[in-house]
């Protein structure tokens, strides 16, 4: 398997992936932002649609439309009070822009199937750099926010009461979110992205006691999903997201199960 | 003694309503104050002021230099389901590679708050009673000499309630801790606080919990 170049290159570039969704995923989950995850994926959507319209790569597009997404949809979740309604309207919006800018393109379907739907098995050796290095982008303004974006996910209240900059640390993470959505939809498409983005974390949540036990469970089990997602794709010819998506929904479900059982007992 | 607090002339509006006008008092260091009231007389507002979260309409406040103001505030969010122990939580503000001498402090703080064989418990499976001292735990990390606590006691049973009261009594004659404590719960308050500040009708009484004779809801 890894004797082919374009498997080799799969599985570097759903790794970084992985581990990036894993712990963008972890304050996600805390801070309820499922929803809006889903909703960049959507934008990021139209914003790759929108690329390949203008013969732009569409990660490229992907970026650029998640990242002014996320602060217009952050800003409209923290004060709206239709919180969900709007954010809807938005994401209708974005899929139906999605939709036009690929019909005035010439290679709609093929291109709808890959942004939709992931196309990890043909990825570059230079896309794969590129993954990457936004997969460090990533980590590292994470890493340097960890002590206020911890306190704020899992504590807002408290970390309000301290004095903590909560609206700043609101759009930084946005922006780590953005850029995760974007290269995360590479490996499962933006229809999935959220699939990495709240599953393993979700799980996780039942596993771990303290931030760091999350976030090794979170990005231990996006990179168990790709990982034996990509084997299976390679040996069955189904799709990789196919697989990707069964294994953390029956990791989540077999979790929250065991969970709820321990509980009553 | 000297003093921890001194509020002048305070007054505060949210458009046209008034919520209190001209408040003038202070608390001495050391002292263990019930802020008293009936519901909507402002109670949490005051404390928002005084930890610098609302901004007066007029007048001002000063805190001694050597005060450090510790808060715990009314509400938190933690659902069933919140994932992180009682010792993640109150080590959230607390940098990500922890050294010794944090942890040394945090394990400190957890005895001192009867939490530590309880550790490990998930805080949305802690009792109201464990909750209440987590949340008290964490604001002692910062080590406050001034507490204000906001009706920490509301949800609580009578045994929580009192576990809790010895605690804050613990640190307010162990470690001279001014405490304020904005409560309903006037037998509480009466068994516990030495001083009160009374804040009805836009206006504030200051005396000794043992010569408080007002009623309020």
């Amino acid at each position: 398997m890894f004797a082919y170049e374009f498997m080799r290159n799969a599985f570097w570039a759903a790794t970084f992936i992985a581990i990036t969704c894993g712990v963008v995923g972890v304050y996600v989950v805390a801070r309820n932002f499922s929803f809006l995850a889903h909703t960049l994926s959507e934008i990021g959507f139209a914003g790759a649609a929108f690329a390949v319209l203008m013969g732009l790569k569409p990660l490229t597009g992907m970026l650029i439309f998640a990242l002014l997404g996320s602060i217009g949809v952050g800003e409209l979740s923290m004060r709206t009070e239709q919180k969900e309604s709007s954010i809807s309207a938005i994401s209708a919006l974005f899929v139906g822009l999605g939709i036009l800018f690929l019909s005035l393109s010439s290679s709609a379907s093929s291109y709808a199937t890959n942004i939709l739907f992931g196309s990890i098995i043909g990825v570059s050796r230079s896309s794969v750099y590129q993954l990457v290095g936004l997969s460090i982008i990533v980590l590292i303004l994470i890493l340097a926010i960890q002590r206020p974006i911890n306190y704020d996910s899992f504590d807002h209240i408290g970390a309000v009461a301290h004095h903590l900059n909560t609206g700043l640390v609101g759009v930084l993470f946005l922006v780590a979110l953005a850029m995760a959505v974007s290269i995360g939809s590479q490996v499962v498409g933006s229809m999935l992205v959220f699939v990495l983005l709240t599953m393993p974390p979700s799980t996780a949540k039942y596993l771990g006691k303290s931030i760091p036990s999350m976030i090794a469970w979170s990005v231990g089990l996006a990179l168990a999903g790709v990982w034996i997602g990509l084997c299976l794709g390679y040996i069955t010819n189904w799709p990789v997201t196919f697989f990707i998506s069964i294994i953390e929904v029956g990791a989540y479900l077999s979790v929250y199960f065991t969970h709820s059982r321990r509980k009553r007992v | 003694m000297s003093k921890a607090l001194q509020v002048v002339d305070l007054s505060m509006k949210f458009g046209d309503q008034e919520i209190f006008n001209k408040l003038n008092f202070s608390l001495e260091q050391g002292s263990m104050t019930a802020l008293l009231g009936p519901n909507g007389a402002g109670k949490t507002t005051l404390v928002r002021i005084l930890m610098g979260m609302l901004t007066p309409t007029k007048g001002y406040y000063d805190l001694a230099d050597d005060v450090k103001v510790g808060y715990v505030p009314q509400f938190r969010n933690i659902d069933p389901d919140y994932p992180l122990s009682i010792r993640s939580f109150i080590e959230l503000n607390t940098p990500f590679f922890k050294s010794q001498k944090v942890k040394d402090q945090v394990n400190h703080i957890l005895q001192e708050t009867y939490l530590k064989g309880l550790a490990d418990i998930r805080m949305g499976e802690a009792s109201g009673g464990q909750k209440q001292r987590a949340y008290l735990a964490q604001a002692l990390l910062d080590q406050p000499n001034f507490i204000i606590l906001d009706e920490a006691t509301a949800s609580l049973d009578p045994k929580a309630k009192e576990e809790l009261m010895n605690l804050i009594a613990h640190l307010n004659e162990e470690h001279k801790m001014t405490v304020l404590f904005v409560t309903h719960d006037l037998a509480l308050a009466k068994r516990y606080m030495k001083d009160y500040l009374y804040l009805s009708g836009g206006t504030v009484q200051q005396g000794k919990m043992a010569d408080f004779k007002e009623r309020f809801n």
